[in-house]
């Protein structure tokens, strides 16, 4: 798991992840970008992340690729990632590609709903919540 | 003596309290009316692991993160 302060260097990402699995006999990469839309007068989007519990979070999926012989990867940005590039990119390295197609998206869809980072737009300079698009976690209302 | 943080956009202060357990807590925290919204919404976290149940027997030192609805990506 990788964090980084602004828009990730996708390419270097990529061939890097590449690189070092050149010799592991995977036979899939399935790889996912993530890049900021220009909507609704944003200039940006800028994150929060809560490194302990996201490190955790990935740490088990990790796990759970390892029981089907694969690996997941992901980096995400930290602070304001400007329109048009890229803000998050995850991997799934497979022997075969069936079990990489379906981690991928089981990865990236529970990314969505449990690991611990905050979104704001940046409009005129401010760092606005983007509540309407956030989901409580699984648990959540415990002390309601 | 247990602290709780708030992490994420609820830009809060961390508050040091007295609590046995995770329901003391919920008590406390009612007390507050610019929390009670965010409440409903956020889950739990003791030292870093997530939790789920109010019964939980808090010890000196906990720390306790609430972690508002998130969004990455």
């Amino acid at each position: 798991m990788e964090l980084y302060q602004g828009s990730l260097e996708v390419k270097e990402i990529f061939g890097r992840w590449l690189d070092e699995q050149a010799a592991s006999n995977y036979g899939a990469y399935v790889p996912f970008v993530g890049i900021i839309r220009a909507e609704d007068g944003i200039e940006a989007l800028s994150f929060d992340i809560y490194e302990p519990i996201l490190k955790k979070w990935f740490d088990e999926w990790q796990a759970r690729a390892m029981e089907r012989g694969a690996i997941v990867k992901m980096a995400h940005a930290v602070g304001d990632v400007p329109i048009h590039t890229s803000s998050y990119v995850s991997a799934v390295f497979s022997p075969k590609r069936r079990v990489a197609l379906e981690l991928i998206e089981e990865f990236v869809e529970d990314f969505k709903a449990n690991a611990p980072i905050w979104k704001y737009d940046v409009k005129n300079g401010k760092r606005i919540y983007a509540e309407d698009r956030s989901t409580p976690m699984d648990g959540a209302g415990l002390l309601a | 003596m247990i602290t709780v943080e708030f992490l994420g956009p609820i830009n809060k202060a961390p508050i040091e309290m007295e609590a046995d357990t995770l329901a003391d807590v919920s008590a406390r925290l009612k007390e507050d009316t610019e929390l009670t919204q965010w409440l409903e919404k956020c889950a739990v976290a003791i030292n870093d692991s997530m939790v789920s149940d109010l019964s939980v027997l808090l010890k000196e030192g906990d720390r306790i993160s609430i972690l508002p609805p998130v969004c990455g990506g």
